[in-house]
């Protein structure tokens, strides 16, 4: 029987095994709709803009590990979806675009609503594709799929015709693929293993960089045993937090300009460097001169495009990094390094970057801490881009295999509504919790709508600074604290969730906060607090652009009257101490006492 | 980079399907890395639906194999390799429109000979140059006929085989 490319597409679509697509219609894309229908295990979910769609997609692929997939109309739709797409490129993001295309005939002769898109997006893909034929489409729509999910993941963007969408054809779901160019780099050169096991044998002061990779490739045994079995300590860039247990006493926390001092010290001090699954992006290394100067370098990586980019190494390893973790497991021996890690655990006292101040302001630090608390760990944070996804990275202990979603190469504010939206889709089972700037909120902020029209129980906890928060930091530490264009007028946000059926709190005091929280937990849908916070707050230790890792600005010391200071991390390893008996882990420990 | 190769031109091979869009995204790729490209050719090879591009960029080493690396990982590119080490042969093709007048002819023509170049069309005022040699030998031509003034001009850029049986 012939179907229209419309419903080759659906059909294409659940032989994918697709469950959700996130869009908004228009007229190059009706026929398409007009096929949802007949395919109710397609579930629909309609945005306010289509940057929602492709950030739900997003948070969605993040947390599934499968292509999200979003759609969108040609024109103005399609462009709309462009900073979505472009954002899954840069953090490796498997994501289906699919966007309807003005009609074969009218193509090029700027026709309503007519751009061309796959030009657009060419260097922000991984691939895409303008389909001409209808016979092309389910071989097109498989094509698509296998690039977006394998190898180093990414966005594929499939432009279709309106006319194409109409003609009808046969469906036949092609089982093979002929992709001549597309070769997946899997196991990891044995010789190089081989190689980089002596490395790490032999080191006295190694140290793991942990990145998405490890994550993308869901390698979290692999990397704990291999930690684990070579006492190697762990930093984490941003992406690569939720890869390994943050309250593990090899975990350090956080590299890079934003990074942990003890993490920061410990990579520039380090005689080996394990990069695992990361791409040596800026903001983890720092000026790349300066980097690790004593290193030697391994970097176990799919793409083998990003051996050498940035960094030079020594012992690259191109291969996923769960086989080649599990290769290496095999090949070292179980490691000791007492000294080395006592060293950074006299870092971790002498520049103690996460205590909380007593204060009279609301201050977000404590703010994300007790949610961390609250949720004892167990959510998932979508953060937004800027002071509030630094205090997000670092006071929340990521316990849980990937379990911060954040964008961090595009780095787009707004990211953080529509992406909680995908995860809380993704896995509707677990507890999501939104963390937005006031500043980036409002970017996406209309789809406070989408969470009401599906009722979708995501948690908000606006940051709110009634500041660009993180440029007005730079204005202060960089520009004489020259301000401009940073301060901002914000709305009541808790009138506007009101506005859209969602519950909402304004806290403005310290004791509020657990209680708000607590509320918020409790309230079984979508809830959103506004969290008043000191509006001058800053996120340290920073290190200013162009300077290396071991230059970093640290808060000033807190006035110790009256101080409380509280530091989640430390009474995280106490707790751990408490529950482990390992002797070397103790002694490491007994320092900090 | 000290090394001798660094900041050379570089001869890069690459095996391309033949789809719709595929230079364009060679090219877009060249632009959005920043890397610098001097001369591109393209045309069919003996795999049928695949080109052969000889592309000659210029970088030290690691930028280089970035380059190739980069390349490779587009869907529709099969192979790159860099030949500048390899014992190959390249060629490229001009044609050069020089300025001649009765008194100027015969010694333009003179010069074409030394260069086994060919003279492919007689104008009025001007002879049509076609030569065929590695870069040099079009550069010294080229260099030889610009007293007598060169009109108009036209290169290929350059294509490049390995020689004896490597298949690239
Ligand atoms: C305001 C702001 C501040 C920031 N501050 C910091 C900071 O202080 N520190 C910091 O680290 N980052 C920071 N970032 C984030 C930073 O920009 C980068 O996004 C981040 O460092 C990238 O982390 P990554 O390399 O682990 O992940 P990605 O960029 O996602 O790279 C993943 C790597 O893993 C490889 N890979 C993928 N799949 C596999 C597989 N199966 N097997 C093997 N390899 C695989 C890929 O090829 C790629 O090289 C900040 C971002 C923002 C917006
Ligand atoms: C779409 C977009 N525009 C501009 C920026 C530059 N930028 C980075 S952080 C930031 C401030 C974000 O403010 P807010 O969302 O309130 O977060 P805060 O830093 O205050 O926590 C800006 C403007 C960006 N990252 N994304
Ligand atoms: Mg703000």
């Amino acid at each position: 029987m012939k179907k229209t490319g419309a419903q080759i597409l659906c059909e294409s679509l659940i032989k994918e095994g697709v469950e959700v697509i996130f869009g908004i219609l228009g007229g190059a894309v009706l026929p398409i709709y007009d096929a949802f229908p007949q395919y109710p295990k397609l579930r629909h979910i309609l945005v306010r803009h289509e940057q929602g769609a492709a950030h739900a997609a997003d948070g969605y692929a993040r947390v599934t590990h499968k292509a999200g997939v979003c759609i969108a109309t040609s024109g103005p739709g399609a462009t709309n979806l462009v900073t979505g797409i472009a954002n899954a490129y840069m953090d490796s993001v498997p994501m289906i675009a699919i966007t309807g295309q003005v009609a074969r005939p009218v193509i090029g002769k700027d026709a309503f609503q007519e751009t061309d898109i796959t030009g657009i997006t060419l260097p922000i893909t991984k691939h895409n594709y303008l389909v001409n034929d209808v016979a092309e489409l389910a071989e097109t729509i498989k094509e698509a799929f296998h690039i977006a999910q394998t190898g180093r993941p990414g966005p594929v963007l499939i432009d279709i015709p309106r006319d194409v969408q109409q003609e009808q054809g046969d469906f036949v779901y092609p089982d093979k693929l002929d992709l001549p160019g597309y070769r997946i780099p899997s196991r990891g050169h044995p010789a190089q293993i081989k190689k980089a096991a002596k490395l790490i044998n032999e080191a006295a002061q190694p140290v793991i960089i942990a990145g998405r990779g490890i994550i993308i490739s869901q390698a979290y045994d692999e990397f704990k045993e291999f930690a684990e079995k070579a006492q190697i300590p762990v930093a984490h860039t941003l992406l690569g937090l939720g890869s390994f247990p943050g309250n593990h006493i090899l975990d350090l926390g956080m590299l890079g300009m934003h990074g942990a001092p003890c993490a920061n010290m410990a990579v520039q001090n380090a005689d080996l460097l394990i990069a695992i699954g990361m791409r040596f992006d800026d903001r983890a290394t720092g000026n790349t001169r300066e980097f690790a100067p004593n290193a030697r370098i391994i970097h176990i990586d799919i793409d083998p495009a990003e051996i050498g980019k940035n960094i030079p190494t020594d012992v690259p390893v191109v291969g996923d990094v769960k086989s080649v973790l599990t290769a290496l497991n095999a090949q070292i021996e179980r490691g000791e390094h007492v000294d080395w890690l006592s060293k950074i655990e006299q870092w971790r006292y002498e520049h103690p970057s996460l205590e909380i101040r007593q204060s009279d302001e609301l201050l977000p630090q404590y703010i994300i801490h007790q949610i961390c608390e609250a949720t004892n760990g167990d959510a998932f944070v979508v953060t937004g881009v800027g002071q509030n996804q630094m205090w997000a990275a670092r006071y929340f202990v990521y316990t849980n295999p990937n379990s911060l979603i954040s964008a961090g190469g595009l780095g787009p504010m707004g990211f953080e509504l529509p992406a909680a939206i995908g995860v809380k889709i993704g896995r509707p089972g677990e507890v999501v919790w939104c963390v937005a700037g006031d500043g980036g909120f409002q970017m996406t902020i209309q789809e406070l709508a989408t969470i009401t029209q599906e009722n979708i129980a995501v948690k908000i906890a606006i940051l709110d600074n009634g500041y660009l928060g993180m440029v007005r930091q730079w204005q202060e530490l960089f520009y004489e604290r020259r301000y401009v264009a940073t301060k901002l007028w914000n709305p009541d946000f808790v009138k506007i969730a009101e506005a859209y059926d969602i519950p909402g709190l304004r806290v403005t005091r310290r004791e509020e906060v657990i209680p708000a929280i607590q509320k918020a937990m409790e309230y079984p849908g979508p809830f959103l607090i506004d969290f008043l916070i000191e509006p001058e707050e800053n996120i340290y230790p920073i290190v200013p652009p162009g300077e290396s890792l071991a230059r970093f600005y640290e808060p000033s010391k807190p006035e110790v009257s009256g101080g409380q200071i509280l530091s989640t991390k430390h009474e995280m390893l106490n707790n751990i101490k408490t529950q482990n008996s390992n002797d070397q882990k103790m002694r490491v420990l007994n320092l900090e006492i | 980079m000290g090394d001798k190769l660094a900041n050379t031109k570089h001869t890069l091979v690459a095996l391309v399907e033949d789809k719709p869009g595929v230079l364009n995204r060679i090219a877009s790729l060249f632009r959005r890395r920043n890397f610098n490209i001097q001369s591109l050719a393209v045309g069919s090879s003996e795999h049928p639906g695949l080109s052969r591009m000889t592309i000659v960029v210029g970088g030290d080493i690691a930028q280089v194999e970035q380059v190739r690396k980069q390349l490779e990982k587009l869907i529709n590119v099969v192979k790159v390799t860099d030949i500048t080490e390899e014992d190959m042969v390249s060629r490229e093709l001009a044609l050069i429109k020089v300025k001649a007048t009765t008194t100027t002819r015969s010694e333009i023509m003179q010069i074409v000979g030394i260069f086994r170049a060919n003279i492919v069309d007689v104008g009025p005022n001007s002879l049509t140059v076609e030569v065929t040699g590695d870069e040099d030998k079009v550069n010294s031509l080229l260099g030889l006929l610009h007293d007598f003034g060169v009109k108009e001009l036209s290169r290929t850029g350059r294509i490049a085989l390995t020689r004896g049986s490597n298949p690239f």
